[in-house]
């Protein structure tokens, strides 16, 4: 299949990177020279120069005979016009235009069937999105929703004094009585999949899959607070924040945030009715000590520096804040974040190109072929969604009699209306679905890949 | 510098040359030249052993690897083939010195088709056949036959771009589709599908068939070993024809010929390097045809088109065959082949020289500068096919014709010291250096260049590895921060 990725930045490079990997015939269009000097040097995809919203370039790229075109420059009308000028050139083509100018957020669905785009994508308001739930769901580092929200698959961490330290993962289910099984065990930076034998250690973090009424159970009987916070204080004013603001705003907890450019403020107060907005810089440290912080405080360090997200994270920890949501922008130093616990990491760029990658791999959904993509554990990890079909091997063989590849787990099978946590017995059967956790190298495309 | 991932590819090309080796070591052990076949044997357990040897050393070769990584990964490759590919000749005593014998096959992986035999024909066959082989493996490049045929670390990853660049001729190279491993099949489709077409037109011509291989691929690399001492002087005017025609078409550039396949005439057609091209091989051709007549030198019209029209695609192409001994023609005739081996073949095809596409851009930047100088607040730009060139693009091919120069210039030098002409060294060293073949004088088309001593033979050698590869990965090896670790 032939993509073209127009604007080479931070989630056009995310989207090279898994796209590639994936074996799809990439062209990248940049205005930038020297970005594109770059790319072509890490992977095996093809460069054009230019402005990707002219004819010339496009036909240049290829646009002709390409499938897919994702528009994801900085600009939002640069990649609406982009999307129409390759809609012109190839009828067929597929459009996703990134649009992330909150002023256009009520239009997005009529802009999208008026102009024939496939998709739009709003990092911003997806990032968004991901912190209201991991505000009102308080507890996990991250969770991750498949198949429409039936299953989901948290982030934990195990403490010193966590009851899971130094259990076997056989004898886990008698400490949180619910059934949730652990796909994947991030230790020391590595990710292994583990099984019955495996002991937990304090550091480790777990990738748990449960259905959403079994993860409550399993927090309460963690002993987790699942105390939901009643203030949300947002460092930093920028597009995310007004996003989060506007939903909490609606859902009961109280906004606040703190910018640092007066002229921003009063913007934001305009735009912001219900929520308090203060002009002070979240990175001095007297700001805090007037905040009079409290037990019903969370913080979302999501300021345009990811150094200075980590410091006020850090720093807010220090004052015993509970819920801590921090945004990085870039997720290559990631390894070194391990060592220090500051709660939750979002990254919109990552959660954007998830989800394109997600749609590219349903374009591209034949007989057994994967719906849908997370990367979880750092990346190192994903779990792919898949259908059953008549074509996939071994239907109705129970799972401890079958060879799956070294590293591979099925993490939940989900028949008719019910979501079976799979067990030695367990089997699968066409028209069902199934999420698979593997190591991120595998690149999983269809559901026979699995077996040995 | 990733040393141990240069020697991994190394390793891999060296089990490539071995593999070219097979067809030539086939032909002597069936042929009854046991003593060639042996050498042959020789050389690929050698072969092996290093290349094993240099896998052993590349085992955990960290990631990473870079332009300059290329451009080094390249020029090793180059001299180490040429040094492991001397051998069979040495082995077998048909060329008993080394030196010369590196000359013999340097000159055919460089595509030069510049020889030290005074006798072609007293060689074995497969020795012959090598030449040649060496010519076809040298013509689009050992590494891209790699990219197609092996994924050499992974299938994401982007540094083979590095080693095209390296390795392929022209100024600006590019890949035709995204996936480096189906440019470089189809680059390589395209060469054995013209090869195959010329074997059938000169099979068809009569030619014995050993000869018509050989032939063929020497064309298509653009070398110009022959199998006989009158090279292609001996055949029928068909073939001569033929090879005329065919010589012209691997001096186009090869993205001319995928354009074509996609169905895109419209895009040939306006090929500013083409347009050059074809209009430099019909004003030589008319200048020298009028030359010629006017002093008599052949008794027909038709003849006189004929020579000179091989002669011109021989030496635009940078291949090196002849069909009459040129030295004796006039001097203006002998004056437009000295110029025609510097201008050489298209960017992106077989063939060597300074390349139309380059000396194109050359004088877009002289005359932007004689502007500059008249209108100094004129802001301009090089544009070629109607797109603007980078001016990183410009700065290179202004530094390259510098290189070029020096190159020519310091050997010329060396060169001299052997005591012959002025213009059997100066052709000699622009022969080698644009990769063609013959020179005028004391390396004319009936001669050899068994004269010259060691040292300039060494030099020779040199020049004809630093043309063939653009001379910046032969040049970068001799830069000492190339060899710092980091």
């Amino acid at each position: 299949m032939k993509i073209i990725i127009a604007g080479y930045g931070k989630v056009g490079s995310a989207l090279t990177r898994q796209l590639s990997a994936e074996g799809y015939d990439l062209t990248v269009i940049d205005s930038n020279k020297k970005k594109l000097e770059t790319g072509q040097g890490l992977y095996d995809i093809m460069c054009v120069h230019g402005n990707c919203a002219t004819m010339d370039v496009l036909g240049e790229a290829g646009v002709d005979s390409a499938d897919l075109l994702i528009a994801a420059t900085s600009e939002d009308e640069v990649n609406l016009l982009c999307c129409l000028t390759a809609h012109n050139l190839n009828k067929n083509i597929h459009t996703i235009a990134r649009i992330r100018n909150p002023e256009y957020s009520k239009q997005i669905v009529i802009m999208r069937d008026s102009l024939g785009l496939s998709m739009l994508v709003n990092p911003e308001r997806q990032a968004a999105q991901e912190i209201e739930r991991l505000l009102k769901f308080p507890g996990f580092v991250k969770r991750e929703k498949f198949v429409h929200g039936r299953v989901e698959i948290a982030e934990l961490r195990v403490t010193a004094d966590s009851p899971l330290n130094d259990i076997p993962l056989m004898h886990m289910e008698s400490v949180t009585k619910c059934k949730a099984l652990v796909c994947s065990v991030l230790r020391n930076g590595k990710a292994i999949t583990p099984n019955g034998d495996f002991v937990l250690k304090d550091g480790d973090r777990l990738f748990v899959t449960a259905t959403t009424n079994e993860l409550a159970i399993l927090l309460k009987n963690l002993g987790i607070v699942t105390h939901r916070a009643k203030r949300a204080i947002i460092c930093g004013g920028g597009r995310i924040s007004v996003y989060l603001a506007k939903m909490l705003e609606k859902g009961g907890i109280e906004a606040q945030i703190v910018e640092r450019s007066a002229e921003k403020c009063i913007q934001l107060a305009e735009q912001l009715p219900h929520t308090s907005i203060v002009n002070a810089d979240a990175s001095d440290l007297s700001f805090w000590e007037g905040e009079r912080l409290s037990e019903d405080d969370a913080v979302v360090a999501m300021t345009g520096l990811d150094e200075l997200n980590m410091i006020i994270s850090l720093f807010v920890k220090a004052c015993g804040i509970k819920q801590i949501i921090t945004k990085l922008s870039r997720t290559e130093s990631s390894a070194i974040l391990d060592n220090l616990s500051f709660g939750s990491v979002i990254c919109p760029k990552d959660l954007c190109s998830n989800n394109i990658v997600g749609y590219v791999r349903g374009m591209k959904n034949q007989s057994g072929s994967s719906i849908a993509v997370h990367r979880i554990a750092n990346g190192k990890s994903e779990a792919t969604e898949f259908h059953v079909s008549k074509d996939t091997l071994n239907c109705g063989v129970p799972l401890k009699k079958l060879k799956l590849k070294k590293d591979v787990l099925i993490a939940c099978i989900l028949h008719l209306s019910q979501t079976i946590i799979p067990g030695g017995d367990s089997c699968f059967y066409p028209g069902d679905t199934v999420i698979i956790v593997s190591e991120t190298d595998r690149a999983l495309t269809k559901l026979n890949d699995i077996f040995e | 510098m990733n040393f141990r991932m240069i020697a991994r590819i190394i390793s891999f090309i060296l089990l490539v040359e071995a593999a070219f080796m097979l067809p030539a070591m086939l032909l002597c052990a069936f042929g009854g030249q046991s003593a060639s076949a042996i050498a042959f044997l020789i050389t690929i357990g050698i072969i092996i052993a290093v290349s094993s040897m240099l896998w052993l050393i590349s085992r955990n070769a960290p990631k990473g690897f870079y332009s300059r990584d290329g451009l080094i990964c390249v020029g090793f490759s180059w001299i180490i083939m040429s040094l492991l590919g001397a051998l069979p000749f040495t082995i077998s005593r048909e060329i008993p010195n080394y030196i010369d014998a590196v000359f013999e096959i340097a000159s055919g992986f460089s595509t030069t088709g510049a020889s030290i035999l005074t006798d072609v024909e007293a060689m074995s066959r497969g020795m012959l056949l090598w030449r040649s082989t060496s010519h076809w493996l040298g013509g689009m490049g050992v590494l891209v036959f790699l990219l197609a045929l092996v994924p050499i670390s992974g299938r994401n990853d982007g540094f083979t771009m590095h080693l095209l660049r390296a390795e392929s001729p022209g100024p600006d190279v590019g890949k035709l589709v995204p996936r480096m491993r189906e440019t470089a099949t189809i680059l390589y489709a395209m060469y054995i599908a013209l090869t195959v077409l010329d074997f059938l037109f000169l099979i068809f011509g009569g030619m014995p068939v050993f000869d018509a291989v050989c032939i063929s691929i020497g064309t298509a690399g653009t070398g110009g070993f022959g199998v006989l001492n009158s090279s292609i002087g001996g055949y029928s005017p068909y073939i001569q024809t033929v090879c005329t025609v065919f010589m012209f078409l691997f001096g186009v550039n090869f993205t001319c010929y995928y354009l074509l396949f996609c169905g895109k005439i419209k895009n040939v057609l306006k090929d500013e390097e083409l347009h050059w091209y074809v209009g430099t091989a019909v004003f030589a051709i008319a200048a020298i045809t009028v030359t010629l007549l006017i002093a008599k030198t052949y008794d027909t019209f038709g003849e006189t088109l004929r020579h000179s029209a091989f002669q011109v695609g021989s030496l635009l192409s940078s291949t090196g065959f002849a069909t009459t001994d040129f030295d004796l023609w006039p001097s203006f005739a002998k004056a437009i082949l000295f110029c025609l081996m510097f201008i050489g073949a298209s960017a992106g095809s077989t063939g060597g020289g300074f390349k139309i596409g380059r000396g194109l851009l050359v004088m877009k930047i002289l005359r932007r500068n004689v502007r500059q100088v008249l209108y100094p607040n004129r802001v301009q730009a090089v544009r070629l096919n109607g797109r603007v060139v980078d001016e990183d693009v410009l700065r290179n091919t202004n530094a390259y014709l510098c290189a070029y120069v020096i190159i020519i210039l310091v050997s010329f030098l060396v060169v001299s010291v052997d005591g012959f002409s002025t213009t059997t060294n100066l052709t000699a060293v622009v022969s080698c250096f644009n990769n063609m073949g013959p020179g005028l004088e004391g390396i004319g088309p009936t001669l050899n260049y068994s004269g010259y001593s060691a040292l300039s033979k060494i030099v020779l050698i040199i020049d004809m590895l630093a043309g063939r590869l653009e001379i910046f990965p032969i040049l970068v090896l001799l830069s000492r921060s190339a060899w710092k670790r980091r």
